[in-house]
């Protein structure tokens, strides 16, 4: 199948979801069960796109642990996203040398 | 209405966003690029959904060849958090936020977007939305345009180590919750166990559809077991 389909499909999914709410809702979600669903997917989708597929993204377990080491702690302490993923990153790439 | 000083304001504090969003996508690309995309296909991909986690998924449905029914549902899934800003947002919006100006700032709500927008204590214009986005989207675009034609001129070490960048961004956004509340902690640690089961022992489910199935299962037992009251933000 053309990677264009693919990129048409997945686009106009994303636009949708984000558009129909913006554009047409004026009310609040009252059922309890739907809002605590909501709240709880984005962490949840997040969570099973991580693991175990990070140990797989730098083409090393032992490189990629030490970013997932190195992710874990230092977003524990709740430090910028930006400096998290880039920190796990360099792990990575120090623990390399070391191979 | 567009207001320059709203445009304006709205750039300057998307300029972190940006930053950010440029060296996370730089990872995308090379992603996508070792996924088999060519260097105009990632490109677009980026220019024409502005999100993260869906892309990457999305690019391994590409990969391995999936349906476009798969396609469809993965981004659901994992994009339907962006339903709930947008209900969230379109509370406080301005009252030169006109229909049109909805459909089309829709385009550029992203967790951090949000994030930033639903700080504000003004309601939203429609400028300020735009200057925000435009920003955010060229960091996004030109990140990844940077990944997937300069990752392959990169050592292989180098982009290696990048592999990791997104999925290091996304511990950063589970973490923080997880440790403060117990419900979002139980969540993560069902849909990691369910990954893993649909990793190692059930490995005919497709990774598209094991995300999506892990996600749904956690949540709504999150949602059964932890019912949240009223939220205070």
């Amino acid at each position: 199948m053309s990677t264009a389909v693919y990129i048409l499909v997945m686009a106009g999914v994303t636009y949708l979801i984000r558009s129909i709410p913006f554009g047409f809702f004026r009310k609040k979600i009252t059922s309890k069960f739907l809002r605590s669903f909501l709240y709880y997917i984005p962490y949840a989708v997040l969570s099973a796109m991580t693991i175990p597929a990070i140990f797989y993204s730098t083409g090393s377990k032992l490189t990629a642990a030490a970013g997932t080491v190195t992710a874990l702690l230092l977003s524990f302490f709740e430090l910028p996203l930006i400096v998290v993923a880039l920190a796990a990153s360099a792990a990575a790439f120090l623990t390399g040398l070391f191979l | 209405m567009m207001k320059k000083s709203d445009f304006l304001k709205g750039m300057t504090h998307g300029i972190p966003i940006g930053l950010g969003y440029l060296s996370v996508s730089f990872g995308f690309g090379i992603t996508a690029v070792k996924a088999g995309l060519s260097v105009l296909e990632s490109t677009l991909i980026s220019l024409t959904n502005l999100t993260s986690a869906g892309q990457a998924a999305g690019v391994d449905v590409i990969a391995s060849g999936g349906t476009l029914l798969e396609m469809a549902l993965v981004q659901l899934t994992i994009n339907i958090r962006y339903a709930l800003m947008a209900l969230s947002l379109s509370q406080k919006l301005d009252k030169s936020f006109t229909f049109p100006h909805r459909m089309a700032a829709a385009f550029g709500i992203t967790d951090e977007i949000f994030g930033v927008c639903a700080a504000q204590s003004d309601p939203l214009r429609p400028s300020y939305m735009y200057g925000m986005i435009l920003i955010s989207m060229f960091g996004w675009v030109a990140g990844t345009f940077l990944g997937a034609f300069a990752g392959q001129l990169l050592p292989a070490s180098v982009s290696a180590a990048l592999g990791i960048v997104l999925y290091g961004m996304f511990l950063a956004i589970i973490v923080p919750p997880a440790k403060k509340q117990k419900s979002v902690l139980c969540v993560v640690l069902a849909a990691a166990v369910c990954s893993i089961l649909c990793k190692y022992l059930f490995y005919q489910i497709s990774g598209g559809f094991a995300v999506i199935l892990c996600a749904v299962s956690a949540s709504v037992l999150g949602a059964l077991v932890f019912p949240r009251e009223e939220e205070t933000s």
